[in-house]
């Protein structure tokens, strides 16, 4: 099966058809630049611009003066070393809960096939349904006073790492992809004597290797990008992460030192977006439907 | 029950006889134990942190709370919030904003992966430069594009001016400030639906295409007739996505205009719902809110369901 553009290739062989080609490419080429690189280019350099200028009419495209200095006082002023490894630890304390505890439930409502598994795969895949903006009031209510326990998580980043375990899509990519290793390959080990979580660790988990990529990467991306939920469980400053913290101090600082704020917290994740891009963006499509 | 089917084969009994039943099922036993084991902790915590909020959301709509004891108050909440002069508001902002998000944020997304579908060259760059903002945190692509809407020094009236267009209060304006917040959200969120359009794309087969310039289609058949028709199933749950998503959108508002906006413009009904639990503290009327929602989304959500199954086989 090939694929085509829909622009016919004879055409674009003919010497016409290839200079509008590239005179179309070019065009294209110049649009998306300004369209998505040019709002980071104007971000960054306004980092760089005096308090007078930054906030000059009409403003200017290259700065006409030069303060790098706003970024080392954005970085103090905000705490943002605070905020970034907060960020951070509640980021990847939630990836390995995730990794644990939703890896564990997939192989088994996999491989192990308990008894009422179907149904609670089924249960964990309704909540799916429900949309999580309605859900939010009753677990800020719930992680007031957790039941049974009778804790309030309030301020504690388990209200960030529990709740993320609930993950019902991660799940259902990794029980899709469990489902997909031949039964045989696991009999072989089962009758070396191997136990299960032997043949988890031995056998299902290294091919799942990219599979495991992709729930990594919607896992920490997940925490890093919330704003509604942090902002409500953690509400002391010296907790807060890397998005809550900047908007609680956005109107307290100046416009020069909050873009330059915004610089820094947005290079984390471009960086890391640049580095694996191939599997992200490989990811995003291999698992489906989330974006 | 497959985990019972799978018991091992009969033991041979030294007397020759029927295996003893019941040495199978310390095994049939064991093997559920174990599983029960890997799934408990998972379960544990859809448990606390999902299932009994889900509970609790039904529950809430019909209680008033006060002073840590709850009492049934029938319908109560729903014409409480029913009479809020913002109800209404807030769902014709909700509608309107999803109108707009689906123009907008589900057509340029198809468009952009159209476009990039057509080079040889520079894909990788184009997919690269979709995706970036999508990586961004969400406050500081808002807080970025709160500063180019600025009416005094944003650069977006500038370049305006410079194509000899008036200026706009683009987030003071209570005609323009949704607009604007949905401009803000599609290019924060466009690029993970053009990567998947793109994938899409390239699963057409070129036959098709070919097949239809032998009977003289031009550019817009061929998109109509083969592009559309073949990634329609995509296209369609993307759409109900966007539905979902855009129904319940809070952030962008909530950066951009404070959440209510000018005159109440940019108010959306999760925002409503917002004031109302965190506010106001009145977690009944936010949960009659929430329900109301929820009804609403149910339709799509089990469309979305039904098409991703006939999607897998």
């Amino acid at each position: 099966m090939s694929t085509r553009t829909l622009v016919p290739p004879a055409r674009l062989a003919r010497p016409r058809g290839r200079a509008a080609y590239r005179a179309s490419l070019a065009l294209v080429l110049v649009l998306f630049t300004l369209v998505f690189l040019g709002p980071l280019y104007w971000l960054a350099s306004s980092g760089l611009k005096d308090a007078q200028e930054v906030i000059q009419t009409p403003p200017t495209l290259v700065p006409g003066t030069f303060e790098p200095e706003n970024y080392t006082r954005a970085w103090e002023v905000m705490d943002l070393a605070t905020l970034l490894l907060n960020t951070l630890y509640y980021a990847f304390g939630a990836l390995a809960f995730q990794l644990v505890l939703d890896v564990a439930a997939a192989y088994s409502l996999s491989k192990l096939r308990p008894i009422l598994g179907k149904a609670i795969l089924g249960m964990m895949l309704a909540t799916l349904m429900i949309p999580a903006t309605v859900l939010v009031v009753p677990q800020y209510l719930t992680v007031l006073d957790v039941p049974i326990v009778e804790r309030n998580l309030l301020d504690s980043p388990w209200a960030i790492w529990l709740p993320s375990v609930t993950n019902a899509f991660n799940i259902f990519l990794l029980k899709r992809f469990f489902d997909s290793i031949p039964k045989e390959l696991l009999d072989a080990a089962s009758m070396d004597g191997a136990g299960p979580l032997r043949i988890l660790w031995a056998i299902v988990l290294p091919i799942s290797r990219p599979i495991l990529g992709v729930v990594s990467i919607f896992a920490v991306v997940g925490v890093w990008k919330d704003f509604l939920w942090p902002m409500l469980t953690l509400p002391d400053p010296a907790k807060q992460t890397l998005n809550v913290g900047i908007y609680s101090l956005s109107n307290g600082v100046p416009v020069n030192v909050l873009i330059a704020a915004l610089t820094i917290a947005s290079l984390p994740t471009l960086l890391v977006f640049l580095l694996f891009q191939r599997n992200i963006m490989s990811g995003l499509t291999a698992g489906g439907l989330k974006g | 029950m497959p985990a019972l089917t799978t018991a091992p084969p009969p033991v041979k009994t030294p007397h020759g006889g029927p295996p003893d039943r019941t040495a199978r099922f310390p095994t049939a036993l064991r093997r559920n134990l174990t599983a029960h084991g890997f799934l408990l902790g998972a379960v544990l915590c859809f448990a606390v942190f999902s299932w009994y909020p889900m509970v609790r959301e039904f529950l809430l709509a019909f209680q008033k709370t006060e002073r840590g004891t709850s009492t049934w108050v029938g319908l109560d909440n729903f014409r409480t919030v029913a009479n809020d002069p913002a109800f209404w508001q807030a769902w014709s902002n909700t509608l309107l904003y999803t109108a707009l998000a689906l123009v907008l944020g589900f057509a340029v997304p198809f468009v952009a992966a159209l476009v990039i579908n057509e080079f040889r060259h520079g894909q990788g760059y184009l997919r690269l430069l979709v995706y970036l903002p999508v990586m961004l945190p969400p406050v500081a692509a808002v807080l970025l594009f709160k500063y180019l809407y600025d009416p005094g020094y944003g650069l977006l009236n500038e370049l305006l001016g410079a194509l000899g267009l008036p200026a706009q209060q683009w987030l003071q304006d209570p005609d323009l400030s949704l607009l604007a917040v949905v401009v803000a959200s599609t290019w924060m969120n466009m690029g993970g639906a053009t990567l998947i359009y793109l994938a899409a794309l390239q699963s057409i087969p070129g036959e098709l295409y070919e097949a239809a310039e032998l009977d003289g289609a031009g550019l817009l058949r061929k998109i109509w007739h083969v592009t559309i028709p073949q990634t329609r199933l995509v296209l369609s749950l993307m759409l109900l996505m966007q539905v979902i998503a855009t129904m319940q959108v809070f952030v962008e508002p909530f950066l951009l205009t404070g959440g209510a906006g000018p005159e109440g413009s940019t108010t959306t009904v999760v925002y409503l719902i917002y004031q109302y639990a965190f506010n106001f503290n009145n977690y009944g009327a936010a949960a009659a809110l929430g329900l109301m929602l929820l009804v609403l989304l149910a339709g799509f959500s089990a469309a979305y369901v039904k098409l991703s199954r006939a999607q897998d086989d």
